[in-house]
């Protein structure tokens, strides 16, 4: 396992090295589908010469990333393509391990409910094989390292790998139970890009499992356990909110990074939805619209959070799914980091209803993409109503993904506990249906 | 690092001071020149020579008066009563003077430039109410006190003045308008006062200034620098604006002529008759407002007011193939007389080129000559002066007339211009390309550019490099400020030394902007324009380029190079820019607010779908005939099929 995951690696890494050095690198830095105002490299480089300068990054609108970002580049600016690279592998190795781990897990209760005798007799096809999970991080690991949306954002030193790495730290550290730096990465993650803070969620779920804690309101050891783990999140993120401000001497970035994140001042295209809807907005229903949107993101939490609250992991998948699709300036490379728990869940798809038709429309579209850009930006034949068009089909395509694996996952728990053949009380064959 | 930019600073400071010491100087070599000359060249004219003399004892005479009451006020003012300032005051002198230049082109265009200069010897900067006007404009005049302004300039221009093809103008301005201020010192709220003040403008003279706001307005370090007297020179209380696309007619002539003490009725400005000045390659009206001295001992400040207009007509279309010019065919007018308020009325021909009549011919002839050193040239010039009534003759009118006889003759290149284009294709990313031409043989010298770029096209201030010669040439000193979406500008100022005949090209890259659907302009297919580049700088003379200039002065006179006339401070302003940005369509909004509601409504109906539902087993529903026989059965009380 160790020498094919390095020969992965080794793969990913060469095929990385050979875009640098193709002439492929720099018009894949420009394309909006792959950057964002926010994790956009030119912009980093932007932000790094007017420090030079003696202007402060945050005077102007061009440069969004965290102090962080800016202070770990003026030391590695140098080196950005082994920082890049080296983000990407992180995140892949992290995820890996976790998957390993989890999978353990997975299996340990498995046997412990057979052993208990908690299936019903007609579910032994749905239980899972060590053999088929053998290979599962393997193929977490190239999922993340072989996808081209992870390889275009690496070429293309979209900051957002380096999101990813620390999301899949995050991610290893909760599923290792490691309480302190799981809280330590959520909060780099969410100084990052605010959204991460609905992982917050998952996380505590999963530790106080971890911990044999009963998810109880009305256990003080429940309240306990969250005010602990709150505490060292957000003490961590008021560490690290002083630090950049020590960084910077003032308190510019605060506005220009997560105001900007939050009322979307800048409508350059990409893969989400607010660009074209906040271009066309009324000008007296912006503010509210904005309002809906921004929420909508963090909308889903609690009932996920209620509905999944024994399967924190699969939680934590539908909240980086979420806040990929809703989220404000998204790109492929966040779209990358969910697609790589897909192998976790490849035990789903015997119930997914239309995977064919969703995989179809997201290679289309990822096809589409820069045809249509350049119809409309270079060519002139198009108009934006066509990128848009093709936006709207993207994401509709991934909210049926995100939707259908929800769904497989309900309904194979469903099944474990009612047994896969239902019979009618007549003896006939039953049909499950939603109600 | 600080403490090198500090140098740069300081440096850069004293080359500017120096600019404007070296202006004003040579503006007084200027005059006294000019007086010499007239006086030297023409001994005939010995009534007018003889006539100097009592003038200046006449003007020392007025000195002396008015030195009195100036002590009286003072006296006076010892408390500040404000009735003080009601009393009526007759040591308020104002001075009116009007000037007409006309300098025929190479290209065979004619180049003619208006000014008339108010000076008003009052003193705005204490900020004492003033309730009485003479010859000052009573609007401009409320209108600096209530806001309190040391300097104003604003600019209207139709056209672009090419610099290859005309040579310098006397009064450089960019197309479309510009207006530049100096606040007081006293101002606090400097934007409030700007934002009124152009509001204010704009109906004064007919002009949309209102659409200047924080978007279009910066506030340069370097450039800019006050043109008349000032203690102070914090940039905090300078503000500068351009409205490229500004379109200027006779809405804006008409009150720039009600300013004149005289207005169109006499003197030079009857000439200024819009059908005329309107069919022509450039046109440009502009009105200045600084403090200046009142005399050498800069003890009192008067408030000058230069309005100027110039404009190039373009004879060989308008003139059937003719090459020769009178006043009347410009203007469609000849002159009668001068303003009957003016202190001086003349008109000056550039004769320079046509020492002995080889080129054109002019008439009537004039005996008087003048000499001056403009734009670092010493040019000769034939003068009317329309205060004598010999000038108009015995026709009493005068219609000055040139005609040519040859064509040929080469126009001495400028030495510095500029232009300026956008290189790319698409609608993603562009680069400004601004090329500055040093045309000297053998001198360097620095230039200082200014960049004004809306924020819409973002620029990347690390993709800037500079180069002349093909090597990259790091500019000494750069000033930018980066912009802000929907706030302000970006604001580029750098210190470049161009190096003697050389092309020094700076580019910078950009990014087009997708603006909200309500903030393109009507046509947004037209494009948007960024306002021309000004490049100041300090240009070596060329007067002090002729080295050979010796059969003329004596030897003595010039072995080391005169300092005064060796360079001269210049403004050169570059073409506007027209640039093409993304457009979302315009027509659907409504579609737009509605399929992206629908797919987040998708999102939120199959994650509350899979959310609230749970699953059971369908049961089918049984048929409507079973149902009806159900409901019989029951009321029967007998169990259901």
């Amino acid at each position: 396992m160790a020498a094919s995951l390095t020969l992965l690696v080794i793969v990913a890494v060469t095929i990385r090295a050979a875009l640098y050095r193709s002439s492929l690198a720099e018009p894949i830095a420009e394309r909006v589908e792959v950057v964002s105002p926010i994790t956009a490299w030119k912009r980093v480089i932007e932000g790094l010469a007017l420090l030079d300068l003696g202007v402060s990054p945050y005077s102007g609108d061009v440069f969004h990333e965290t102090p962080l970002i800016i202070y770990l580049f003026h030391f590695l600016v140098d080196y950005a393509e082994i920082t890049f690279m080296l983000a990407d592998v992180i995140a892949a190795v992290a995820l890996y391990m976790a998957v390993k781990d989890f999978n353990k897990q997975v299996f340990r209760k498995q046997k412990f409910a057979l052993e208990a005798n908690r299936y019903p007799a007609d579910c032994l096809e749905l239980i899972r094989s060590p053999t088929e999970m053998h290979y599962i991080p393997l193929k977490v690991a190239m999922f993340y390292l072989l996808n081209p949306f992870t390889i275009l954002s690496c070429v293309a030193k979209s900051t957002c790998g380096l999101n990813n790495a620390v999301l899949a730290l995050f991610v290893l550290t909760t599923i290792k139970g490691n309480v302190l730096l799981s809280a330590i990465f959520l909060c780099l993650a969410t100084y990052q890009s605010i959204y991460p803070l609905t992982l917050c969620a998952p996380a505590m779920l999963y530790l106080m499992q971890h911990q044999y804690i009963p998810v109880n309101p009305r256990r003080a050891s429940f309240w306990w356990f969250v005010v602990q783990y709150l505490f060292m999140y957000l003490g961590s993120l008021f560490v690290i909110v002083c630090l950049s401000f020590f960084l910077l001497g003032s308190w510019d970035y605060l506005p220009s990074v997560y105001g900007f994140i939050l009322s979307v001042p800048d409508l350059t295209p990409n893969i989400g939805l607010f660009w074209y809807f906040f271009a066309e907005m009324f000008e007296h229903f912006r503010l509210f619209f904005l309002c809906v949107f921004q929420i909508n993101v963090f909308f889903y939490t609690i009932p996920l959070c209620i509905k999944l609250k024994d399967h924190p992991v699969f939680l934590m998948f539908m909240q980086l799914a979420v806040i990929s699709i809703f989220k404000s300036y998204p790109t492929v490379g966040d779209t990358a980091l969910y697609l790589a728990f897909l192998p976790v869940w490849s035990h789903l798809h015997r119930f997914l209803r239309n995977i064919f038709l969703v995989s179809c429309v997201l290679l289309a579209c990822s096809a589409l993409f820069p045809v249509l850009w350049h119809l409309w930006i270079y060519a002139g034949s198009a108009n934006s109503n066509f990128y848009y068009a093709i936006t709207l089909l993207f994401n509709v395509a991934q909210i049926l993904l995100v939707s259908d694996y929800f769904y497989a996952y309900l309904r194979r728990e469903h099944h474990l506990t009612y047994g896969l053949y239902l019979k009618k009380k007549d003896g006939s064959e039953a049909t499950l249906v939603l109600k | 690092m600080a403490a090198h930019r500090c140098s740069r600073c300081s440096w850069l400071l004293l080359v500017f001071i120096f600019s404007f010491y070296v202006s004003a100087k040579s503006e007084e070599a200027t005059q006294a020149n000019d007086e010499h000359a007239s006086v030297v060249d023409n001994p005939q004219t010995a009534a007018e020579t003889g006539k100097q003399p009592s003038e200046e004892r006449l003007w020392e005479a007025t000195q002396v008066n008015e030195a009195v009451p100036i002590d009286a006020a003072a006296h006076k003012q010892d408390f500040p009563v404000p009735g003080s300032v009601l009393t009526p005051t007759p040591q308020l002198k104002d001075d009116f003077k009007e000037e007409l230049v006309i300098r025929p082109l190479q290209s065979g265009d004619i180049y003619a430039s208006f000014q008339f200069r108010t000076v008003w010897e009052t003193d705005f900067t204490t900020g004492s109410k003033v309730s009485h006007y003479r010859l000052f404009p009573k609007s401009l005049g409320q209108v600096i006190s209530k806001f309190s302004v040391r300097e104003l300039h604003i600019s209207f221009t139709q056209g672009y003045w090419r610099t290859m093809q005309w040579g310098q103008p006397y009064l450089p301005s960019p197309p479309g308008a510009e207006l530049w201020v100096w606040f007081q010192d006293t101002v606090t709220d400097v934007d409030a006062t700007w934002k009124e003040l152009t509001n204010v403008l704009s109906g004064i003279f007919c002009a949309s200034l209102n659409f200047i706001d924080s978007t279009n307005t910066v506030q340069p370090s370097a450039s800019f620098k006050p043109l008349g007297i000032a203690n102070g020179t914090d940039h905090r209380f300078l503000r500068y604006a351009t409205l490229p696309r500004e379109i200027v007619c006779t809405e804006n002539l008409t009150p720039w002529k009600k300013l004149l003490p005289c207005g169109s009725k006499a003197g030079l400005a009857v000439l200024l008759k819009s059908e005329k000045l309107f069919h022509s390659s450039f046109h440009s009206q502009a009105v200045h407002i600084r403090p200046v001295c009142q005399d050498w001992q800069c003890k009192s400040t008067s408030l000058e007011l230069r309005q100027t207009l110039n404009v190039v007509f373009d004879l060989h279309t308008s003139g059937q193939g003719k090459q020769e010019w009178s006043l009347f065919k410009m203007f469609s007018r000849t002159l009668t007389e001068a303003c009957p308020l003016a202190s001086s009325s003349k008109i000056y021909i550039d004769v320079t080129d046509n020492p002995q009549e080889e080129q054109f011919e002019l008439s009537p002839a004039t005996p008087l000559l003048s000499q001056a050193v403009v734009l670092g040239d010493r040019r000769t010039f034939s003068v009317y002066d329309l205060t004598q009534q010999v000038t108009f003759g015995t026709v009493r009118s005068l219609n000055v007339l040139i005609r040519w006889k040859s064509t040929q003759g080469d126009m001495l290149r400028p030495l510095l211009h500029a232009e300026r284009y956008v290189a790319g294709y698409g609608l993603q990313t562009g680069e400004i390309h601004t090329l500055m031409y040093n045309n000297h043989p053998f001198r360097s010298f620095p230039v200082l550019l200014l960049d004004s770029v809306p924020w819409y096209l973002r620029l990347y201030v690390h993709t800037l490099t500079v180069t002349s010669k093909g090597k990259d040439n790091k500019p000494s000193y750069i000033h930018y400020q980066p912009s802000k979406d929907r706030i302000r500008p970006h604001l580029l100022e750098m210190l470049v030394q161009l190096p003697p005949h050389s092309v020094t090209e700076v580019t910078v890259q950009f990014e087009r902007a997708l603006l909200k659907w309500t903030e393109y302009t009507p046509d947004p297919n037209h494009g948007f324009y960024v306002g021309s580049s000004v490049i100041n700088a300090l240009v070596p003379s060329t007067v002090a380029m002729h080295t050979n200039i010796t059969q003329e002065q004596p030897l003595f006179s010039n072995f080391f190079p005169c300092k005064e006339e060796s360079s001269y401070f210049m403004r050169v302003y570059t073409e506007p820019l027209l640039v093409n940005l993304p457009t979302p369509d315009f027509s659907m909004p409504y579609n737009v607010i509605c399929l992206t509601c629908t797919v987040v409504a998708v999102g939120y109906g199959s994650l509350y779908n899979l959310l609230t539902r749970s699953f059971q087993i369908e049961e089918p529903n049984p048929g409507l005939a079973k149902r009806i026989a159900n409901v019989i059965r029951k009321m029967r009380g007998v169990p259901p099929l």
